[in-house]
């Protein structure tokens, strides 16, 4: 397989976007990594977009935004795979870079979630849980995360207090990202007494409602190092994993094995393992997904996720910051956009592009982006070429 | 909600039916055509167990509009007795007086209706044992 | 002849307090609960209807039962408050318990004796010798309008039989049954809160019936009150089973182990049938039952029954009736309000 490098970035502005169609935003974003890579052509598309179906009654996704990005009869393609579509989308973009049927490729990623009220928004994230078997009893995403946090409370001792401290942690880094949704600091206190959702979560500990895009132009390295003038940024890692939707359907209901799975076969591919990663973005949709990823991810013990951020491990100037874009939690989640907006942060910190909350000396990032409560994870690895 | 969209899971809904894998033993809920463990494509038909242990749960403070009316409600997951996990509401509790570990048992409830004049959608729920 | 081969019954977990009613719309509680003769009724939750209760009524008595659910040829629920007004309640509850499918199946309604029309047909059917087995099931979750006197009486609760052709747990030595046309209560199609004529629902409908019925039934069977070790009549509030009992020739102690209205309400179609399952939880072997159900509009359907020695087998195999009715939790008003439906929502 060719070596892939990413050439290009760029993100849509992200929040409550009232006066923007769902394809202008996705072209913004587009543009956006198309003049960051100083691209003409582009061979190939992929859109990561969960349900636009249910969120603007929008299908048939692909075509219509290589038509309004100005580059209709391109192969494009939608990808789905609930929350984690957009890394799966620059999976594939990656793949099809590196088998040689392409070698410039868009990947980007879209959700519109303000033009349907919050109970409409509720019903579609829903949909990436099993709807005969969890959805039909009345249980909500933020239910079924709050269920994993309770397990993982009971069994751990993880403590409240250190589901906040996520959030704080998010939140602070969020505050150094121009481009994030909530760029504001929270404090413990704060998480601790905002509104319950699903007991124990409370809405601090979840991420928000998003509207928003994000986009990256991928080639072959080779080709990168003759067009790109820009620090080249190559992913050496890739892995992709499924899971049963249902929670109750693993056998450890505060494991993500997708995600465990997913980032040891993208270590093996990068030849490194978890101590070799400088930083990370992860899918921390809600305060305790982060918890569980890093230890599914191998940054800390099982059981220990909790400490992590209480400690200072993973906060920008720890030994792995984790989420120093502000992560779902602070930055945003239009849930399909997210696991390109992931790549985003990974190779501006890889070119030293990110101004406040830059990890210096930043050489290796990992992105981890996961679908529903871990039914399919997508982790991949950027190093600088 | 579409009736045969409810309709087709009843055996599964009201009476609690699972598929027991005829090779190795494995117990599907709902029911498989391929066992998960084994590979094997031929299961009998079988019932769970109606009590169980509340393995984790959540009280559900944001409803989906279906079961606004109900909110706050708790929904678990519990491992009936045989070893199989499913999602249920845990009902007829004080939402402080639910414990991890707790025994419950299985009652036939409404889970959601379609609306007043749509159809009614019944299911399991866990209650309190004993 | 027939017998009751299992029974069971369900009450729902919650109470509400005719105080708890009184103080909202500025009545005297103690006449209340001096005039009807209670002092709390049972609440259905917002998951809770005629038919999830009539399906937990039945999965008890087919514990005590002991027999292949799949055996069951006929399916019969009685109530007032079927949750459709088009569609069987009876094919939820034969699904749910997994009766056979050629079980017929029929809802019925006739006021508060429903239930007991349901097992008069079970009856006929098991000697008839068209079904092996029947189930038989009187079930309410019935309304009062707000403010109304029914307010404070009208209550939740299910009662299931299972008829076969063997003693059972008691034999049925005899039916009976009396009508009139009678509009003492009533609620018309698409109406939410039924309508009564206020004390005519007394003498010439009640007492009248649940009289006429008894008194004819034992004259037919050749017994008198003191043949029996107990007696059920229907029991729209705690005061007016005593006084027909006491109308009959029935002492208070005959009647007390099924006199359940005090402390549950009157739960319509499930009201006698209720009682008669409290009965069979204390009952002894030999004893004589009689049961007289009445339903507005106006009927009543009479029973003598005769306990087995089988009772003392299955009488802990499933939850008594008593112990339901001790567990209980106390809702106010507004929950209460929001549990009936009483509340306008959005749409």
């Amino acid at each position: 397989m060719r070596e892939v490098a990413v050439i290009g970035v760029g993100m849509s502005e992200w929040g409550e976007l009232w006066r923007k169609p769902m394809r202008d935003i996705f072209v913004e974003a587009a543009l956006a990594a198309i003049d960051d890579a100083g691209v003409d052509k582009i061979d190939s598309m992929y859109v990561g977009c969960m349900t636009s179906g249910l969120f603007v009654g929008q299908e048939h996704l692909a075509s219509m935004m290589s038509d309004y990005l100005g580059r209709s009869g391109i192969p494009a393609t939608r990808v789905e795979s609930a929350c984690a579509s957009g890394g799966l989308a620059f999976r594939l973009g990656m793949i099809e870079v590196g088998s040689g049927v392409s070698d410039v490729v868009l990947v980007g990623g879209v959700e519109k979630m303000n033009d349907v009220g919050g109970d409409g928004a509720t019903y579609a994230l829903a949909t990436a849980a099993d709807q005969e078997y969890e959805v039909y009893h009345g249980v909500t995403f933020p239910g079924l995360y709050a269920m994993v946090a309770n397990e993982h409370m009971a069994r751990f001792g993880t403590t409240r207090q250190q589901l906040a401290h996520v959030a704080v942690k998010n939140h602070k880094h969020g505050s150094m990202n121009p481009r994030a949704q909530y760029p504001y600091e929270v404090t413990v206190d704060g998480v601790l007494k905002s509104v319950l959702v699903a007991d124990p979560l409370r809405i601090l500990d979840c991420s928000p409602i998003t509207d928003g895009a994000a986009a990256a132009v991928i080639c072959p390295l080779e080709m990168a190092k003759k067009i790109s003038k820009k620090p080249l940024v190559k992913v050496t890692g890739s892995g992709h994993s499924t899971d049963s939707i249902a929670l109750h359907d693993r056998h450890d209901l505060s494991e993500f094995a997708a995600a465990k799975r997913a980032a040891e076969t993208a270590y093996k591919m990068a030849g490194v393992g978890p101590a070799d990663i400088d930083f990370a973005e992860v899918h921390d949709c809600f305060t305790i997904a982060e918890i569980c990823v890093i230890e599914a991810l191998g940054f800390v013990k099982r059981g220990e996720g909790g400490k992590a951020a209480e400690s200072g491990l993973t906060a920008l100037g720890g030994k792995i910051p984790v989420n120093t874009s502000g992560g779902l939690k602070s930055k945003g989640h239009p849930v399909g956009a997210t696991g390109v907006a992931q790549i985003v942060e990974l190779t501006e910190q890889l070119r030293g592009e990110s101004g406040k909350r830059q990890v210096k000396g930043a050489r290796r990032g990992l992105a981890q982006n996961m679908g529903g409560t871990g039914g399919s994870s997508v982790v991949h690895i950027l190093e600088v070429a | 909600m579409f009736p045969a969209r409810y309709w087709r899971e009843m055996p599964q809904r009201y009476r609690l039916e699972a598929g027991k894998c005829k090779r190795c033993g494995k117990v599907c809920f709902p029911p498989r055509l391929v066992c998960p463990k084994c590979g094997n494509r031929t299961f009998d038909t079988v019932r769970l167990a109606d009590e169980g242990v509340l393995k984790t749960y959540t009280v559900i403070r944001v409803a989906p509009s279906q079961f606004t009316g109900q909110s706050p409600y708790a929904v678990g997951i519990v491992e009936l007795d045989g070893g199989v996990l499913i999602t249920t509401q845990v009902v007829d509790i004080l939402l402080d007086e639910i414990k991890l570990g707790q025994r419950v048992r299985v009652e036939f409830r409404r889970v959601q209706e379609d609306g007043s004049a749509g159809i009614i959608c019944y299911g399991y729920k866990c209650v309190p044992a004993a | 002849m027939a017998g009751i081969v299992g029974y069971g019954a369900y009450v729902p977990v919650h109470r509400i307090k005719v105080e708890e009613i009184a103080k909202v719309w500025g009545a005297d509680a103690e006449s209340y609960k001096k005039g009807l003769a209670l002092v709390e009724k049972s609440v259905p939750s917002l998951d809770q209807d005629t038919i999830t209760m009539s399906v937990e009524a039945a999965r008890n008595a087919l514990k005590r039962a002991k027999i292949d659910p799949s055996l069951i040829e006929a399916t019969y629920v009685g109530s007032e408050s079927h949750p459709y007004a088009v569609k069987p309640s009876g094919t939820v509850v034969s699904e749910a318990v997994g009766t056979s499918r050629n079980t017929h199946c029929a809802d019925f309604e006739f006021a508060c004796k429903a239930g007991s029309e349901a097992m008069f047909v079970c009856v006929g059917l098991v000697n008839g010798d068209t079904v092996k087995y029947g189930l038989a099931i009187g079930a309410d979750t019935s309304q009062g309008a707000p403010g109304d006197a029914l307010e404070y009486s009208a209550a939740a609760g299910a009662a299931a039989f299972v008829f076969g052709k063997e003693d059972g747990v008691a034999k049925v030595v005899a039916t009976h049954t009396f009508m009139t046309d009678t509009p003492d209560f009533w609620r018309r199609e698409y109406e939410y809160y039924p309508r009564h004529g206020g004390r005519f629902t007394g003498e010439e409908a009640y007492f009248r019936h649940v009289a006429t019925a008894s008194k004819q039934m034992m004259e037919k069977v050749k017994m008198k009150p003191q043949d029996f070790k107990f007696a059920v009549f229907h029991q729209p509030n705690g005061k007016f089973p005593m006084k027909v009992g006491e109308m009959l020739g029935f002492k208070r102690e005959q009647i007390e182990a099924g006199w359940l209205a005090p402390i549950l309400g009157n739960t319509y179609s499930g009201s006698s049938p209720m009682g008669l399952t409290a009965i069979l939880d204390v009952a002894r072997p030999g004893d004589m039952i009689l049961m007289t159900s009445y339903g507005s509009g106006a009927g009543s359907d009479s029973f003598v029954y005769e306990v087995t020695k089988k009772i003392d087998e299955v009488r802990d195999v499933a939850p008594k009736t008593r112990q339901q009715l001790d567990k209980k939790r106390y809702v106010e008003y507004g929950v209460y309000a929001k549990f009936r439906g009483k509340i306008r929502m959005a749409d």
